[in-house]
């Protein structure tokens, strides 16, 4: 069976990476979001870069969320950033939230994350981002 | 309590109020809003009377501390003979690290150790595992083998001590490691004491750090209880835990009727395996969070007690006094710290803390400031339990026992935390009980129901958050973040393969092979895997060994 996805409507890849179990945020992201009228996949927990990746294609996403509360990020999220790189799909947006110190977010900045979400951020400010930042790639 | 005349002269005067003075100043003053509710989302009235309280009956609903119902507390003397338990989650980087945090924090007056593993040792992976990568030693200590724990407790002795340790998934195994440390420093199984959180039907509901299903799961947990009834009369085998479901975005009432529950099921699965209920009840111990809704907070704990003990009396039939004692250790809440102007979380602890102490905890775990920003800096550490040090010895709350006990409002509280938990109960029973509920999603809905609507709130300033919906300043944090040093990794590492290369690899088979063919008969598996950790089989051996058997878990995805 072929199901036809519109892709009017934004489609948003949420996982958290490697063992962290604090799902809190991403699941009230995912419900915020879709809400908001995107698409939204959510892997749940324990996934590695490369299942995120792969995923993320496969589903042809243009933005990933990756959420993660246990000092990993510098490790997960340049590796999915890497990957997006090697398999040619730098154009899908990541974006990341969870308890990253300001030294590390502006590395992930650097890198080629495009926004870090700190704790307390409103939802209105994180689906208002993902909109814009899916218009301006048109 | 009171006399039906008196209620009745008390309801026509507060009639007569509302019609005369509180209307002039509602008139001139309104209040600020129409409905006001406690966290979980009860009615709060403008003012409580004996009325609202009118069906309480001193002795039956609150008794005597020390006495059932065990409103009032479960001792008779309560703070004015000991004061809680102080007990500062820690634990991060390698063993060597751990050890060196504990003995600062034992040497600041710390009566009680609480170790934190990192990430692959909560999902029973060894550090060399591809899952591990980018965790090892982060959110607490990483522990591969028993070489690890032996330094972690390293100059500590464990007669001495008393330890908690969060560990659910593979706590059957680092149990094992902390009893065959004990046994090494020359310290027999029934002279440890502590706590292994091994309350593996929560995980499911929130925290994750599951690795089987739930039914075999269940089964490790009463192996666990039987094996600690039968050589460690001190140790605690379980902590049936709330806090994690509430940090998931439980409300208070869920929070309590789903630990409760839990709870229950525990007792009646070992029942069920032919264990006297009072042989292994007194050592059942619980774990709740405290959040900001002071009020609500305290007759959570209070009612937490009442429901407990009526439980194992009626239903399970315990004999023993100590059966029915719901004994509790309390940590602040996490999720209500900010990272918006992180000093102020210092007055939120303190609040969450007294409501602890009010509320009767018998251990407490203050948070850190700086926790929602980072793992906590060595003074935010000390800040945290000189908090609990100042309520303690300055604030003269600790001179009598339950202070609150009485309160209209308190009182009515509590009575109705009891009625909305039966009513969970209930709905749990029609579900077909805990095991049912989680296979169908329906603590996972409930707990991310309540996240989402606790999340909008704040979004729409309904509800207010100091710092980050109200009362905001445009300043850099400056406080001072904790790193965990990026050579731990290599570290432990290269102390997992120096251990594989010096053990005797026959042993480890041999005995990784008698725990399967255990684990698949049935029987009780923890002498099996002392064994097994006896040969240095690590960790992620042993999970997987089990794993052949029981197969793993994977989860519902629900949001």
């Amino acid at each position: 069976m072929v199901i036809y996805v519109s892709k009017e409507r934004i489609r948003v890849l949420l996982a958290k990476p490697g063992l962290d179990g604090h799902d809190r945020g991403i699941k009230v992201i995912a419900r915020a979001l879709r809400d908001a009228g995107m698409e939204v996949i959510y892997l749940g927990i324990r996934n590695t870069p490369e299942q995120i990746v792969e995923a993320a294609i496969q589903e042809d996403v243009d933005v990933i969320g990756l959420s993660i509360l246990s000092g990993s990020h510098m490790y997960h999220v340049p590796r999915v950033l890497e990957l997006l790189k090697q398999k040619g799909a730098e154009d899908i947006a990541v974006i990341s939230g969870g308890i990253i110190p300001d030294e590390d977010k502006e590395k992930l900045l650097k890198m080629g994350v495009k926004k870090v979400f700190g704790p307390g951020t409103p939802l209105s400010e994180i689906i208002n981002y993902v909109k814009g930042e899916v218009k301006k790639r048109g | 309590m009171f006399k039906e005349g008196k209620i009745k002269e008390i309801r026509e005067k507060k009639a007569e109020w509302e019609g005369t003075t509180l209307k002039k100043y509602l008139d001139t003053c309104p209040e600020k809003k129409d409905v006001f509710e406690t966290s979980s989302g009860f009615k709060v009235e403008r003012v409580y009377t004996p009325e609202d309280v009118s069906t309480f009956d001193y002795i039956r609903d609150l008794g005597f501390p020390g006495n059932y119902p065990f409103t009032r507390g479960i001792h008779a003397t309560m703070y004015r003979a000991r004061t809680w338990t102080m007990r500062q989650f820690a634990g991060y980087g390698t063993a060597e690290d751990t050890n060196k945090r504990f003995k600062y924090l034992l040497s600041h007056g710390e009566t009680g150790l609480s170790v934190a593993f990192d990430f692959p040792t909560l999902c029973g992976y060894d550090s060399d595992h591809q899952m591990a990568r980018g965790e090892i030693g982060l959110c607490g200590v990483a522990v591969d083998t028993l070489k690890d724990m032996e330094i972690i407790f390293n100059g500590i002795p464990l007669d001495k001590v008393t330890t908690s340790m969060t560990i659910n998934g593979p706590a059957a195994t680092i149990w094992a490691m902390y009893i065959v440390t004990g046994l090494k420093q020359g310290v027999p199984m029934e002279k440890l004491g502590g706590t292994i959180q091994n309350d593996i039907l929560k995980e499911y509901m929130a925290q994750k750090s599951f690795i089987f299903p739930p039914e075999p799961s269940l089964k490790l947990v009463v192996d666990t209880i039987e094996f600690a009834s039968e050589n460690l009369p001190r140790w605690n085998p379980i902590s049936i835990s709330g806090y994690h479901i509430r940090e998931a975005g439980a409300n208070a009432i869920q929070e309590l009727a789903f630990t409760l529950a839990d709870g229950a099921t525990y007792v009646e699965a070992a029942v069920e395996r032919g264990l006297n209920v009072d042989d292994f009840a007194p050592r059942l111990s619980f774990f709740f969070a405290c959040h900001n809704n002071f009020f609500e907070e305290i007759a959570k704990f209070r009612a937490a007690r009442r429901i407990w003990a009526k439980l194992m009396k009626e239903r399970f039939e315990a004999k023993k006094k100590r059966s029915m004692w719901l004994r509790f250790h309390t940590q602040t809440s996490g999720c209500t710290l900010t990272a918006q102007q992180p000093i102020n979380n210092v007055v939120r602890v303190t609040i969450q803390a007294l409501a602890a102490v009010l509320g009767g905890t018998q251990s407490l775990h203050t948070n850190s400031l700086d926790e929602a920003l980072s793992l906590p800096s060595e003074l935010a550490v000390r800040i945290a339990l000189r908090t609990q040090q100042i309520i303690a010895h300055e604030s003269g709350v600790t001179d009598t026992i339950d202070p609150l006990g009485g309160s209209y409002y308190v009182e009515w509280l509590t009575d109705k935390m009891e009625e909305e938990c039966y009513r969970y109960f209930d709905q749990i029973e029609e579900i077909g009980g805990v095991v049912k509920g989680i296979e169908k999603g329906f603590f996972q809905r409930e707990i991310a129901r309540s996240a989402y609507k606790y999340e909008r709130e704040v979004g729409e300033k309904k509800r207010v958050v100091v710092g980050v919906n109200k009362y905001l300043v445009d300043e850099p944090v400056e406080i001072p973040i904790f790193r965990v040093n990026p050579e731990v990794e290599r570290r432990q590492l290269r102390r997992l393969r120096k251990v594989k290369q010096e053990r005797e690899k026959g042993k480890v088979e041999e005995s990784l092979e008698k725990l399967k063919n255990t684990a698949d008969k049935g029987g009780n598996i923890m002498p099996y895997i002392i064994e097994a950790v006896k040969n240095y089989a690590t960790l992620g051996e042993i999970t997987n060994s089990l794993k052949e058997i029981y197969g793993e878990y994977k989860e519902l995805i629900i949001y």
